[in-house]
């Protein structure tokens, strides 16, 4: 073999180590018996695995995080499917700018809606941290909703909902009858991506989370700050794995992938 | 509401925002006829359609059905039924689950409804494919579910987008003699909208020609055919050879030309005249031409002539001797066969 020939397979080698490396430095760790987080790890134990379950805070946490990404993602989907029918049927007058504007979120970092959502919304008005966080998470979300359920209305001819009303339907009730059934699989899809991307999501709830009131991740980075022992990384296993293993049965059962 | 006024458009005037699409559109149209719609693209047939069916907001003018003025009711109440050009089934309903839509939506249930459902299966031929999805049928099949669909629901007037575009020739036949089927035995009033004047000369009872939003001529299959009342109508039927007429002479680009029988005593008023490549004479004539083209077409063969006014088109029995390309030949227009147009547009 020519040193050519080798290029392309150690630099795919590479990328991928890169890639799934710390991923699975973090799960050898969280395997870890001895008492601080190390690689390679220490002998071998379930007791980190166990200790996450016994932190009060993880348990409120991880509570908070649930209810801000299945609650912020409903939201979003509230929000986000009229807004799809719209641009995706109508031909509005700049719906392009609004599809642009929905979209920013996306382009722009999390840190500075952070701090702009603190500044310009929680400060002024008074909002309490919980609503705060949730106004927050529901706008980030809502750009992949757009993306996603516009994605699968796209795809489906509008005439459906002519031939409905001709039928004795009314105008919502075609929408739901013949427009949502045939969506199901995108708002799935959406509600899913919207859920990991809620419950991963550090920068803006960083600047949002106030006393008592964290979500998961923002409390796994003070959790080290104070301790520095293998379960944030059995802890981050755990999250890793549930959501591998949401997707994987999204894939499955949606065909997820065509979607995003 | 006399009978000759099932349907009537009155005045009707139809635009898409500021651009108007029909403009004071008069028809009546009988119970039980076939009609169809016929024009090219952009003429607002389609339009008119969607009106009729109350998907698009008349601008002014009146839509009246059964004696009862429709204008403004919504297309859900209308009893107006519309078999797309795409047939817009339901995706992810069954065959059976689509035919019942609108019986369920009626408040049909239990044995009714099915008996309904599977009558309206059997008369389309579908019994057996009740439990397969749209997108495991051919589009023959989707049609004639679409066609169901419609039907079950009994409508005073059903309106067909294209009905025939889609399909292969084979299945195209046998479409139209099902929708002739279907009207004979229902009796419903049917409107087609086409762009192909041999489907509207073999399915309808009545055709209305349209052209820029207005009617260019209404009249039966044979009376569009032979009778065009103008040039666009005599184009459109395939009259290809098409000139204006100025005191009795053919006006050409090379002038005023005499022909050879006389105008005035065939069609005193006439604006123009048109033939058919069929009704041109070859071979003797007032006329010189060159053959500029030729095609055989099976029974026949086709020439493309240049000659001093113009290219003009013939069709000759392919039994006839052949003639080369560059062959000099001479030709009629012979006033008798010519069809007299009353308006030149």
């Amino acid at each position: 073999m020519t040193l050519r020939s080798l290029f392309i397979p150690i630099t795919l080698l590479l990328v991928i180590a890169f890639l799934i490396g710390p991923f699975l430095i973090i799960v050898a760790a969280s395997f870890s018996a001895g008492e601080t987080l190390a690689f390679p790890p220490q002998g071998f134990s379930l007791r980190w695995i166990a200790k996450v379950f016994t932190v009060e805070s993880f348990r409120a946490s991880f509570g908070m995080s649930l209810f801000l990404a299945i609650g912020g993602t409903a939201a979003a989907l509230v929000l986000g499917i009229p807004a799809s029918y719209a641009l995706s049927r109508y031909k509005l007058p700049g719906a392009e700018i609004v599809r642009t504007v929905v979209s920013a979120p996306i382009i722009v970092p999390g840190i500075i809606v952070g701090l702009a959502l603190l500044r310009y919304i929680v400060v002024p008005f008074q909002v309490g941290i919980t609503l705060a966080l949730f106004l927050a998470h529901t706008a980030l979300v809502l750009p992949y909703a757009v993306r996603v359920v516009s994605a699968s209305l796209d795809n489906l001819r509008s005439d459906i909902e002519e031939a409905a009303v001709l039928l004795g339907s009314s105008r919502l009730g075609a929408f739901f009858r013949v427009v949502m059934p045939n969506i199901r699989g995108g708002i799935m899809s959406a509600f899913i991506l919207g859920f990991v991307t809620s419950f991963n999501q550090v920068p803006v709830s960083l600047f949002l989370s106030g006393p008592g009131v964290r979500t998961l991740p923002v409390d796994m980075i003070a959790y080290m700050e104070i301790v520095f022992d293998p379960s944030v990384a059995a802890l981050s296993s755990l999250l890793a794995f549930l959501s591998i293993g949401i997707v994987f049965i999204a894939e499955r059962f949606l065909g997820f992938s065509r979607y995003v | 509401m006399s009978d000759a006024s099932y349907l009537s458009l009155e005045k009707l005037t139809l635009a898409y925002g500021d651009s108007v699409a029909v403009a004071n559109l008069d028809l009546d149209i009988r119970k039980g006829e076939l009609i169809a719609l016929l024009g090219p693209s952009g003429c607002g047939k389609t339009t008119t359609m969607r009106a009729i069916a109350g998907l698009l907001a008349v601008k002014s003018g009146h839509v009246r059905l059964d004696g009862a003025d429709i204008t403004r009711v919504p297309a859900n109440k209308r009893a107006v039924g519309l078999m797309f050009q795409s047939y817009a089934l339901f995706p992810h309903l069954s065959v059976y689950e689509n035919v019942a839509f609108g019986l369920k939506l009626k408040g049909m249930r239990g044995t009714e409804l099915d008996t309904k459902v599977q009558s309206g299966l059997k008369s389309v031929g579908l019994s057996a494919f009740a439990n397969r999805k749209p997108a495991e049928l051919s589009g023959g099949q989707q049609q004639r579910v679409a066609l169901a669909r419609s039907m079950v629901m009994e409508p005073k007037v059903l309106l067909l987008d294209e009905p025939l575009s889609n399909l292969d020739a084979r299945l195209r036949l046998e479409m139209r003699t099902e929708l002739q089927r279907v009207q004979k035995e229902t009796g419903v009033t049917m409107i087609f909208v086409t762009h192909d004047q041999a489907e509207a000369l073999a399915l309808a009872d009545r055709i209305v020609v349209m052209k820029s939003g207005k009617i260019e001529q209404i009249g039966s299959p044979e009376d569009i055919y032979n009778r065009p009342s103008s040039s666009f109508v005599a184009d459109f039927v395939g009259f290809e050879n098409i000139f204006p007429l100025e005191n009795g002479k053919m006006k050409t680009s090379a002038g005023l030309i005499d022909l050879s029988g006389d105008v005035s005593s065939g069609a005193p008023s006439a604006a123009g005249l048109a033939w058919r490549p069929r009704m041109v004479t070859l071979g003797t004539g007032p006329f010189q031409g060159t053959v500029r083209g030729t095609s055989f077409a099976g029974d026949a063969r086709e020439y493309l002539l240049d000659s001093s006014f113009g290219p003009i088109k013939a069709e000759v029995e392919a039994s006839q001797p052949a003639h080369a390309l560059g062959d000099a030949l001479a030709f009629d227009l012979p006033v008798e066969k010519a069809a007299p147009l009353s308006r030149f547009v």
